[in-house]
């Protein structure tokens, strides 16, 4: 019978002290917020534009982390919803057509001599990427623009275009080949392949 | 002899350069017109320093190098700036970018120039004297060879590549036997950069006239060059990549991410040397260089001595291409050129062959097979990597595992597509791959970039409203204070609050002591006649809006179409009534709304008539006539006015009257 209680009392000290060194891990090694919405938040475009319904990205990231659907953000398309699929490991859906269609990027271009000077997209910008001052023509700053089409509507003169980025020499790549030789980035004319033989 | 080592795979197409080899490089004649990209180089473009209309001598400087990744960029011949405009460059793409245009005038006068003795110059003025020259790696990838020449790293050998290992080519090999000396001098000077290193001059052994010339013009020089040794090499594709010549002279791998110079190496192209001779004991900028036309559809196949800027149909046409029996045009060689879809593009820097391939010279594709899984690729792949895996991984476009199995480390020299028995063009997909990468890279930092913009936004409008909320905490306080401080100066004073507040106590007695006492006659009650017209005018604008909805509702379909019919029901009820009790009110005042109209209407035109003869009375000549009429004028007024009155005082009568009763 002594046996049996020595036994137990060891087991509940033993317990006392593991549990003791738990709860003090628990509080000493804390995790400050929660890392899987910073994870989802590196995945998503950037771009705040909020056509998830959500204030921003990294909001978004958030109601993703609680369960919303990852197929609502247009401006990441495809890649951001096969890139969340793996890190949550569940199945990549189709784009919700509900937040808008995948588009190619586009920047903001203001038509400088139609711009009175209203600040009202100064104040939409959610990357602060336009400059001007009340009464002065207003110009965004090409290279911090996300394409976020928030300034297109408060613009009361309608002076905002959005157009695609334009590709140059340097920002060129090759495509993927469909039925080329590897040295051109034409198809192959078919009457260069008549009377296929090699030398 | 020093000992040879060899690197993995390579492959070993027909060489096909005997059509252009044996014969000595010809001076093309001077074109009419130069187009100079002011992109001819790896880095930052240079930039147009000279105006349109302006004439420009041969050698002179015309676009000038941005930062240090760049070259300058001089006027192959004398002539007039043209033109600086968007123009196709040699590129894959066939995009456009921004040119300088020189027609020449056939003067080919040069600026003024003279060549160094650069046993009296330092390294740095060596250095300058190759910057200033504009030269760039002349081996394909024309990368500025300045940048290259000052190492961080000491340098324990010197490779000079004449291996010139792609088929058809023969720009290094007429070089090296025409102008051996020039070369010598050249590489003595890059020792003499470089802090006299030994130096190592890789050439394939299918190029003997070339070693032979090179060894004589070493022989002339023997006593000072002991350590300038030619190594022949076997001749293998790809062994003038630079990794792979780096491994067969000195055993060494350059390691993955990294530049030879880490090893002690620097490697230069054997054109390269020649140009930066030229440079510092000529003093001539790199103006002109060596191209290959070849292919079966060149005529005249051989070496081209040629202007930068030459449009390469100038060039055809000198040497005398069948553009009919072409099928491809390729600039560079058949196993990393890339093909050209215009002629009317400029030579550049690094443009080393001309390649006009008559139908079935090179191998045409029809289309490609699956991938069969034989491992032929890695056999042949120099770089040592796994073709076929890079393979399935961009074309399930999973590029993170291609990155991780070295896509970066490919030198995208095509002897794995070479020996694919599928024919499946591999490049390609790397060069897609690798493109992608750069695009997803980008792409990520930007996001980090906007990200971070945006927090920073949203902490600066925080910041901006708790800032906002504290000065106007601290506006109220120093009011409270000063007001303290105001009492605490003058005790006496009453304090102003309680005094306003007593005074309107007073005020309030006072009429409370009054009421009874008639003030003023004011009229608070409504006048009944004003609140009919209003209440018959409110709502026929209700009934008005309402007819509009409905109309609208019905227009589209809606639903709510019958309730909004109930309410038009309604306030047409109650518009019709409202009109009716005003109209009772009026039938029973014997008012008349139009008659008052009508005598207002007179007053006022009565009025108007004064006025403008009053106006008419500064100019008139007959001022007697003007004032008799104004008196007229007047009088009527005055009658329309007094009637008027007497309306509306009748009027008042009434409705007095009425509501006394």
């Amino acid at each position: 019978m002594q046996t049996l209680y020595f036994a137990i009392t060891i087991l509940a000290l033993l317990a006392l002290v593991f549990g003791a060194i738990l709860g003090f891990a628990a509080i000493r090694f804390r995790v400050e917020g929660d890392p899987i919405v910073d994870q989802i938040d590196f995945l998503l475009p950037q771009t705040q534009c909020g056509q998830c319904g959500h204030p921003g990205c990294r909001p978004y990231a958030e109601a993703i982390a609680n369960g919303e659907a990852i197929n609502r953000c247009p401006p990441g398309g495809e890649t951001t919803i096969k890139a969340l699929a793996d890190l949550l490991d569940v199945e990549a859906i189709a784009l919700d057509a509900e937040h808008g269609a995948e588009a190619v990027r586009t920047i903001a271009y203001i038509r400088e001599d139609e711009c009175i000077g209203c600040t009202k997209c100064i104040q939409a910008c959610p990357v602060d990427a336009i400059l001007g001052a009340a009464k002065q023509m207003h110009t965004v700053i090409v290279n911090e623009c996300t394409g976020c089409d928030l300034c297109v509507e408060p613009c009361p003169v309608d002076c905002i275009d959005m157009l695609p980025i334009e590709v140059t020499s340097t920002s060129w790549h090759w495509q993927q080949p469909l039925d080329l030789i590897a040295t051109s980035s034409q198809p192959h004319s078919p009457a260069s392949l008549e009377g296929l033989s090699h030398e | 002899m020093s000992k040879l080592w060899t690197f993995h795979g390579g492959v070993y197409p027909p060489e096909n350069k005997h059509q252009s080899s044996d014969s000595v490089i010809v001076h093309m004649p001077l074109p009419k017109q130069l187009v100079l990209p002011m992109s001819q180089h790896i880095g930052t473009p240079a930039k147009a320093i000279v105006a349109v209309g302006e004439r420009v001598l041969k050698g002179q400087l015309i676009a000038a190098a941005q930062g240090f990744i760049s070259a300058n960029i001089h006027a192959p011949s004398s002539g007039t700036v043209s033109a600086i405009e968007e123009r196709t460059l040699p590129h894959p793409s066939a995009l456009v970018g921004q040119c300088i245009i020189i027609d020449t005038d056939g003067q080919e006068q040069w600026i003024e120039h003279t060549g160094l003795d650069p046993a009296q110059l330092t390294n740095s003025e060596l250095l300058d004297a190759i910057q200033k020259a504009g030269i760039t790696g002349l081996g394909g990838a024309g990368f500025p060879s300045s940048v290259k020449l000052q190492p961080k790293a000491d340098i324990s050998t010197l490779i000079i590549n004449a291996a010139e290992c792609e088929p058809y080519i023969t720009a290094d090999d007429r070089l090296m036997r025409e102008y051996a000396q020039q070369i010598v001098a050249g590489i003595e000077l890059v020792q003499q950069l470089l802090g006299e290193p030994k130096c190592l001059i890789g050439i394939e052994d299918n190029k003997p006239a070339a070693i032979a010339s090179l060894s004589q013009a070493l022989e002339q020089r023997k006593l000072k060059h002991t350590h300038i040794e030619i190594c022949v090499i076997p001749t293998k594709y790809p062994s003038g990549g630079e990794k792979q010549l780096i491994e067969i002279l000195t055993g060494q791998q350059v390691p993955h991410g990294g530049i030879p110079a880490e090893l002690g190496l620097v490697c230069q192209n054997i054109g390269t040397v020649k140009a930066i001779a030229d440079a510092v004991l000529l003093g001539q900028p790199l103006i002109s260089r060596i191209t290959t036309v070849t292919g079966k559809a060149a005529t005249q196949a051989g070496n081209y001595q040629v202007l930068i800027g030459t449009q390469i149909s100038d060039l055809l046409d000198f040497a005398k291409v069948d553009l009919a029996k072409t099928s491809r045009l390729v600039m560079g060689g058949p196993m990393m050129g890339f093909t050209l879809l215009d002629s009317q593009v400029p030579v550049v820097k690094s443009t080393n062959c001309i390649l006009a391939a008559a139908e079935l010279e090179l191998a045409p594709v029809a289309d490609h097979h699956a991938c069969i899984r034989c491992g032929l690729c890695e056999l042949a792949c120099p770089a040592e990597l796994l073709p076929q895996q890079l393979f399935w991984f961009t074309k399930a476009e999973e590029f993170d595992k291609a990155q991780n199995h070295n896509l970066s480390d490919c030198i995208e020299c095509g002897a794995c597509a070479w020996v694919c028995p599928s024919q499946i063009p591999l490049v390609q997909y790397y060069r897609y791959a690798k493109g992608r990468v750069r695009v997803l890279q980008a792409e990520t930092q930007l996001a980090e970039h906007a990200r971070s913009r945006f927090e920073t936004r949203e902490q600066r409008l925080i910041d901006e409203k708790l800032a906002k909320e504290k000065k106007r905490k601290a506006r109220a306080t120093a009011a409270t204070a000063a007001q303290a401080a105001k009492r605490a100066a003058n005790p006496d004073a009453e304090d102003p609050i309680a005094a306003a507040l007593a005074r309107v106590n007073k005020q309030k007695q006072a009429t409370s002591l009054s009421t009874t006492a008639p003030v003023a006659p004011v009229t608070t009650e409504e006048d009944p006649y004003k609140a009919l017209k209003t209440a018959a005018a409110i709502t026929r604008t209700k009934l008005k809006k309402t007819s509009k909805a409905l109309a609208d509702a019905q227009a589209s379909q809606h639903e709510q179409v019958d309730s909004l019919q109930a309410s038009v029901d309604a306030l047409t009820l109650k518009a019709n009534k409202a009109q009716a009790e005003l109209k009772a009110y009026e039938d029973k005042l014997g008012l008349d709304p139009e008659q008052e109209k009508q005598l207002q209407l007179v007053a006022v035109k009565t009025n108007a008539a004064v006025r403008k003869l009053e106006k008419s009375l500064a100019t008139a000549a007959d001022a007697a006539a003007v004032e008799a009429e104004i008196v007229t004028a007047k009088a009527l007024h005055s009658s329309a006015a007094q009637a008027l009155e007497n309306y509306q005082n009748q009027s008042a009568a009434k409705q007095q009257e009425t509501q006394e009763s």
